[in-house]
């Protein structure tokens, strides 16, 4: 019976782990990290999951190798040793995603290394991985990178249908040559459309 | 001439921030007020120039020759977190009083991706010129001197900006982070009017 209430508890938490990232803590809308990958790379619905994808790898696994090692790392000299952690998963995505998608690792460019200074993953390593157990750290991981991966997504694709009229790269228009507002897909759409986007959320909020 | 052209692209035309997205943390985070704006300019400059002499000596003499390039993210990294720490330390025992203007922003740049950023377009700048033919020491300098400028630039504005915003009767839902994204929008889309400068 303990047993049982115990484990109930446990999902319970593993759960709440898992949606704090997506909806409440969702780390764009809500605490504003990571925002250079978030503003550069969506300019399509698949630049934004490509990107957020790789993200959520590197941040699960380096989630789970810090729980793992937290206790063996000296307390000074933590922050490089996570830097260097964190840098490890993202030249392994790295060279897998020129090895299996080159033409997103084309598109991607420069914001893949980029990966090792997201604030959101260093965030998580310090506020969370190294204070909870590994598994904690999984769903916490999980989470984060899907509302990571959910907001790029989104904000991707919003730029994608207004700037270029296609979403995911069908025309959903149907036209020949749609008349679209290409300032959507150009830098600053980038900042309006994560403005309008933060604003409709903390309405609903 | 190929400085200069170098200088004008990186600050109005290609400007790291508005349209390239690098260092957009410290650009939303520490631009409330001019005065802390340029102290992070300033350090912003500091690291930049210095960590990219480093890690263009450190790829071209260490790592192109052991053929080892895959290890670029982890090193630069490393090197930029360590000077940083470096500075900070002699900025301590040298000048007090730049310590103190630059201080609290140093551990700051260690996460500001402009810094890796531009470390690592430095080292290809005949691929981003037409006008560049071979990659070199003081051309890297030269793009790092150049788009910490541009950082400079447009911080500074944004904080300018940001200080009027402060003092205007904002619509509610719009209030803090999405106004000044707003302004960021808008002053990306001033900033396009310089492509094709060069």
């Amino acid at each position: 019976m303990q047993n049982q209430v115990q484990q109930n508890k446990n999902n319970m938490a593993n759960i709440s782990n898992l949606t704090r990232g997506i909806i409440k803590e969702n780390p764009i809308f809500s605490l504003l990290l990571g925002m250079c990958p978030t503003l550069g790379v969506t300019t399509s619905g698949t630049n934004g999951l490509g990107m957020g994808l790789a993200t959520m790898f590197v941040l699960i696994m380096s989630n789970i190798v810090i729980s793992l090692v937290k206790n063996i790392i000296p307390d000074k000299v933590r922050i490089p040793a996570f830097i260097v952690i964190i840098a490890t998963f993202v030249t392994i995505i790295q060279l897998l995603m020129e090895a299996y998608v080159p033409a997103l690792f084309e598109q991607l460019g420069l914001y893949i290394p980029l990966i090792v200074v997201n604030c959101i993953i260093l965030g998580r390593a310090e506020s969370f991985a190294s204070k909870n157990g590994v598994v904690d750290s999984l769903f916490d991981g999980i989470g984060m990178g899907l509302g990571f991966t959910l907001a790029l997504t989104l904000l991707g694709l919003v730029r994608e249908m207004l700037g270029a009229g296609t979403i995911f790269g069908w025309n959903f228009l149907g036209m020949e040559d749609p008349k679209t507002m290409l300032v959507f897909i150009l830098p600053p759409g980038a900042f309006l459309v994560l403005a309008y986007l933060i604003a409709l959320i903390k309405k609903n909020n | 001439m190929a400085y200069l052209l170098i200088i004008i692209s990186a600050v109005f035309v290609n400007n790291i921030v508005l349209s390239q997205f690098l260092g957009i943390c410290p650009f939303l985070g520490v631009s409330k007020k001019v005065n802390t704006a340029i102290g992070m300019s300033g350090a912003v400059m500091f690291v930049l120039v210095l960590a990219t002499m480093v890690t263009y000596i450190l790829n071209k003499y260490v790592l192109v020759p052991l053929n080892i390039e895959f290890l670029q993210t982890i090193s630069f990294i490393l090197i930029i977190a360590s000077l940083v720490q470096m500075v900070e330390i002699v900025l301590k025992k040298v000048s007090h009083a730049l310590y103190e203007a630059l201080g609290v922003f140093l551990p700051l740049i260690t996460t500001n991706c402009c810094v890796l950023g531009v470390s690592m377009m430095a080292l290809d700048l005949p691929s981003k010129y037409s006008f560049v033919e071979e990659s070199s020491l003081s051309l890297a300098i030269v793009f790092a001197f150049a788009n910490a400028l541009a950082f400079g630039l447009a911080l500074v504005v944004f904080a300018g900006i940001r200080e009027q915003i402060q003092i205007t009767d904002v619509p509610k839902r719009l209030q803090g982070t999405p106004i000044s994204l707003i302004a960021a929008g808008l002053l990306a889309l001033a900033f396009m009017g310089f492509s094709g400068l060069v």
